[in-house]
């Protein structure tokens, strides 16, 4: 079974403080540290199982700058086959549909049984990538999925919907399927893939040899934009208790008490 | 004329509280935009909802097919895009669900119209759509603007907008479904309920929930020793799941469990929506955070802002020489 993986390189925002850069449409990016989107992680290392049960190659495909060479070595040293970085200055600004039509430019040309990619990006917290490249591939998609079960030409996929329902649903391949997190338990890379990898080359296509038009693409081809970023503000606040951790826990459990919680 | 369409959300036979919420969404939109509200009601035996529906839309639209009986996006989208080309209503409202997110994206790129999912607010000044959604996981609120379309597609959050009983008599059109063959590269085949565990986090009175802070599996003992001495039961956020470190059935939030217990301790959660949706009808909410800005301290009545390993087990000694 011959499997794309869609991967971006994405800041880790969840334990950092997030600032907004003088631009106004940017966060400030220095200070963060950056990796494999976490749902992506979860889709290459699907992709990884399948093939070792399988058989077959994984093919990993980014849109992003150089700094997104580390994302590809990262997944070609836990086992990917090849890499393509998708990349040109007339990309920037592109929503998520452009993304998807740039994705699916590079991916009509290969051969492929089967599409993962994350159900989610923690950047932009959009969803969309998976399913509208499906649409633009002319294939079916099923998104949020947390388990698969390939047999020939053909898969039984499960979704998850809301308080934990699941969905199951029989797909024909070739498709794309949006996995979500914790579907498996992602591999660290070894040693030695890590120096194998380093030594790979990374295919690298830019406007023209997508056979893209620039109008079609970046800001120009998209039909969104982000137009102000501001950080949120609260509503209500809660009270906060001062004091060194011993004077804070003492003071809140004086509070729980008080109020007849404990 | 700027109409508005809203998707009915509805599964195993009962509406999803997310439709009455888009649908009081769409009726401020739409008289924002000068148009009418249309409820599009897709399924089979499905025609008894309109009662629950009429008073809060203009027009109900309902599409009756077997092909509908479950949800399938590859249906649902044949269907919608089909009246949305028939009616060309300006805004399409979707809800932002396990279904909306699977069919809003495809419908968007066959219609070529832009899309923007997840919205919690929705603008039409002077007749200008923006939206307004969340991103970097609830740490930035971005506005989006829209080049000039014949129609645009917005996929809409839930808890977004206050149920209304805007009090209107709609109108019930009946249409042919246009689906004519099975869909047979995406076949239904069931629903299965989430697991039910050895503890059931819905019937605890005080809960202590962890989360991504925990950082290492080792440190759950710092949490368990916590419940212990409060008397609750250990749940968690979505990531700690993930890691494989405490099992589904104990998760809070929109894909996991929702609980209203007496007292809710938040630990290392910084309070990403999909969390707060399972657990913001508990009656006292405390967060430990070491990020001031979490916004978990948004939704909790008491907050202490600091390392979570020094402030538990604190807190577990005082409560465990409070009880004596």
């Amino acid at each position: 079974m011959d499997i794309i993986v869609c991967v971006k390189r994405v800041p880790e925002t969840s334990e950092s403080d997030v600032k907004i850069d003088p631009s106004g449409v940017c966060i400030v990016q220095e200070g963060l540290v950056f990796n494999i989107n976490e749902a992506d992680n979860y889709a290459l290392e699907e992709a990884l199982l399948i093939k070792e049960k399988q058989g077959g190659t994984v093919t990993l495909v980014t849109m992003g700058a150089k700094a997104s060479d580390d994302t590809l070595r990262m997944g070609l040293a836990k086992g990917a086959d090849t890499a393509i970085r998708l990349d040109d200055p007339a990309f920037a600004g592109s929503d998520g549909i452009v993304t998807a039509r740039i994705l699916a430019s590079a991916i009509k040309g290969l051969t492929f049984d089967l599409i993962l990619t994350g159900c989610i990006a923690s950047d932009d917290w959009a969803s969309v990538v998976g399913p509208a490249l499906a649409e633009m591939l002319g294939i079916p998609h099923a998104t949020m999925v947390t388990k698969a079960e390939l047999k020939d030409g053909s898969a039984q996929v499960s979704r998850e919907l809301e308080g934990g329902l699941l969905e199951v649903l029989d797909m024909k391949l070739p498709a794309v399927l949006t996995i979500q997190t914790g579907i498996n338990e992602p591999r660290y890379a070894s040693i030695m893939g890590i120096a194998k990898a380093s030594k790979k080359e990374i295919a690298l296509k830019g406007l023209g040899d997508l056979g893209l038009e620039e109008d079609q693409v970046g800001k120009k081809g998209s039909k969104t934009t982000i137009e102000k970023l501001t950080l949120p503000v609260q509503e209500k606040m809660a009270e906060l208790i001062p004091g060194a951790p011993e004077e804070a826990a003492e003071k809140l459990s004086g509070i729980l008490k008080e109020r007849g919680l404990v | 004329m700027k109409d508005v369409f809203a998707l009915v959300e509805h599964r195993q036979g009962e509406i999803l509280d997310v439709t009455y919420e888009i649908l009081s969404g769409g009726v401020e939109l739409a008289s924002k935009l000068g148009g009418q509200l249309t409820a599009v009601l897709l399924g089979s035996d499905v025609g008894s909802f309109t009662d629950q529906l009429k008073s809060r839309a203009h027009r109900i639209v309902v599409v009756e097919d077997d092909k509908l009986k479950n949800f399938n996006s590859e249906a649902y989208q044949q269907v919608l895009s089909a009246l949305i080309e028939d009616h060309k209503p300006y805004v399409t409202l979707i809800p932002q669900s396990g279904f909306g997110v699977d069919l809003a994206p495809s419908l968007a790129v066959e219609l070529d119209y832009p899309l923007t999912t997840d919205c919690y607010e929705i603008d039409a000044k002077d007749g200008v759509l923006s939206s307004f959604r969340q991103i970097y996981g609830g740490k930035v609120n971005a506005q989006i603007s829209f080049v000039d379309a014949p129609g645009y597609i917005l996929t809409v959050r839930a808890a977004s907008f206050a149920v209304e009983e805007p009090g209107l008599t709609a109108e019930i059109v009946n249409v042919d479904s246009p689906l004519t063959e099975e869909i047979a590269y995406r076949k239904f085949v069931d629903y299965v309920e989430a697991a039910v565990g050895e503890v059931d986090i819905t019937q605890a009175n005080i809960v202590v929930g962890i989360g991504r802070g925990i950082k290492e599996q080792e440190n759950l003992t710092v949490v368990e020793e916590l419940a212990k001495a409060i008397g609750g039961v250990l749940a968690c956020s979505r990531p700690v799941v993930d890691a494989g470190w405490l099992p589904k059935e104990r998760q809070v939030g929109a894909s996991g469990k929702t609980i209203k217990p007496k007292l809710y301790i938040a630990v290392g959660i910084s309070g990403a929506f999909q969390h707060v949706a399972g657990m913001k009808g508990a009656d006292t909410i405390v967060a430990i955070n070491k990020d001031c800005n979490a916004p978990i301290f948004g939704e909790a009545d008491y907050g202490i802002v600091g390392d979570l390993f020094k402030v538990v087990p604190a807190l577990s000694e005082k409560l465990k020489e409070l009880k004596g």
